[in-house]
């Protein structure tokens, strides 16, 4: 599904972000990136959903070189993917609901069935009782399993997730691990890049660990 | 199909949320832009006035031969036959001086001047048909009549009518000139809200764009903003021309009264206003248009 074949990603300035990376992850599942700040855990996730291109190799995703996609086709792409960033990406002017409709939007759902969608979404994460309030209102932990929500909203095969436990305490890391491993049970590919110790020894993922931007297990 | 249709909707949609939300800058985008749009488009139905009034005259080129106070019968007979004679002349009609106090009486409303005079001030006149309408030939044949005997006062009521058009027709000119300016303004305008959008609403651009949306996705509201200010200016650019002429025609009514004639200044045609809906709205679209090609491309992901 995902395979990364001996990829070079070279910053500007001469950073070696990744020095020939070869892994593959299969169709449904789960895989942990690791390794410190930055091994290029991140760089991985940019690459795979095309945000980023590689300086070399190819990374090929549900068949499609991702390197060489025209622009053109990169949204169509990025549709594969349920996406949670670091930092979340919430939209602060837009409360719950509507953070989480914008994925549908792109993807030119009918008003009804979306909403319907959302609100599955929502309680999905447990935050159906919270649909109208504003992510500035919400705790961290909320804000992530908003996050969760908007990325699984148009049930993407693949979620990729940066860090998703990285500023939450050990309780609420607990409850976003399980979430990622119910979607991964009916047949969701997760990707995580994350050095949370704790989850993974939860999860009991495959890990692709990384060091100074070499493969090392 | 219906997708698309829907996606086009819901930009539209989006974009009159956006305009609502924001009465206040809204209401003063919307108002620079219809009074930059109002004044070329005054001055277009001003000139379209007076260049209809202009052209009605010249259309019907008149010669008014008026003889002396104390011309006889005879002389006005005399100045009949010579009149009808001459090659120039298209066809003569005689108003008597008798008549012309009766019209002036009942068509302006000065009777009670009219009645009040002692005896009859106007003189008899004819007013001459020429067959040629070119303005030299008018002048030839106004000066020719001018020097026969018991011939008053000659008076060619065209020329000036055409001198006017040849003037109205540079003021046309302006008038488009401005209107460039103007719409170099909406412009600009256009491109600068749409530019504040772009740069306000980054980090959702961005986040769309993340999670999959294509650039026309973007792209589609940015523009139907464009387009939906234009064509509220347009609007408003009419309205103003409207009621400043509605107000016009009120003191003109005053004004024409006491002169005993109808003045009424034309409204904007519904074709002329249209077309500067179209015209404001197809602005707005193409300077939003400028704006997103130029500041959508620099907003790179992080």
């Amino acid at each position: 599904m995902i395979s990364f074949s001996k990829v070079w990603k070279r910053y500007p300035g001469g950073l070696e972000a990744l020095r020939n990376v070869t892994f593959t992850i299969a169709a449904g599942e789960m895989v942990f990136i690791t390794g410190h700040s930055g091994a290029g855990k991140s760089t991985v996730l940019k690459l795979t959903a095309a945000i980023e291109r590689p300086s070399g190799g190819s990374i090929i995703v549900n068949g499609q070189n991702v390197g060489a996609l025209r622009p053109g086709a990169v949204p169509y792409l990025r549709r594969n993917f349920g996406l949670i960033f670091q930092d979340h990406k919430l939209l602060f002017d837009r409360n719950a609901f509507e953070n989480v409709m914008l994925p549908l939007q792109v993807n030119g759902f009918e008003r009804r069935e979306a909403a319907r969608r959302v609100r599955a979404a929502l309680d999905k994460v447990g935050l159906l009782a919270k649909e109208k309030a504003f992510p500035i209102t919400l705790s961290g932990g909320e804000q992530q399993r908003l996050a969760i929500a908007r990325a699984i909203v148009h049930r993407p095969a693949i979620l990729l997730a940066d860090e998703p436990t990285g500023n939450l305490d050990a309780g609420y890391a607990a409850d976003i691990g399980e979430l990622f491993r119910s979607f991964n049970q009916v047949g969701v590919t997760v990707v995580i890049a994350t050095h949370d110790e704790a989850l993974a020894a939860r999860l009991q993922p495959r890990v692709v660990a990384l060091k100074a931007g070499v493969i090392v297990t | 199909m219906i997708t698309w249709l829907w996606s086009h909707v819901n930009a539209l949609l989006t974009t009159l949320a956006r305009l609502v939300r924001t009465p206040v800058a809204t209401l003063l985008n919307v108002g620079v832009l219809g009074i930059a749009l109002a004044l070329p488009a005054g001055l277009y139905v001003g000139l379209a006035n007076i260049q209809g009034y202009a052209r009605s005259l010249a259309a019907n080129p008149q010669l008014s031969v008026f003889l002396a106070l104390d011309a006889g019968d005879a002389d006005v007979a005399g100045t009949e036959t010579r009149l009808r004679g001459h090659p120039g002349v298209a066809s003569v009609r005689y108003v008597p001086r008798d008549e012309a106090l009766t019209q002036i009486k009942s068509r302006t409303g000065l009777a009670d001047v009219v009645d009040s005079l002692k005896e009859n001030p106007l003189p008899d006149a004819f007013v001459v048909q020429p067959r040629d309408a070119t303005p030299q030939v008018l002048e030839q044949l106004r000066d020719e009549l001018r020097g026969w005997p018991g011939v008053a006062h000659v008076q060619l009521d065209a020329v000036w009518a055409r001198r006017l058009e040849a003037g109205l027709k540079l003021a046309r000119l302006a008038v488009w000139l401005l209107a460039t300016l103007f719409a170099f303004a909406l412009v600009a305008v256009t491109f600068n809200t749409i530019r504040l959008q772009i740069l306000t609403r980054r980090e959702e651009i961005e986040v769309a764009k993340l999670i999959g949306a294509t650039d026309p996705f973007i792209r589609r509201p940015l523009l139907y903003f464009g387009a939906v200010q234009g064509l509220a200016g347009g609007l408003t650019a009419w309205a103003i021309v409207a009621i400043s002429l509605y107000w016009l025609n009120g003191g003109l009514a005053d004004l024409s009264q006491l002169y005993g004639t109808r003045l009424e200044l034309q409204q904007l045609s519904a074709r002329d206003g249209l077309s500067l809906l179209l015209f404001s709205a197809v602005l707005g679209w193409f300077g939003a248009w400028l704006s997103v090609n130029q500041h959508l491309a620099r907003l790179d992901l992080r």
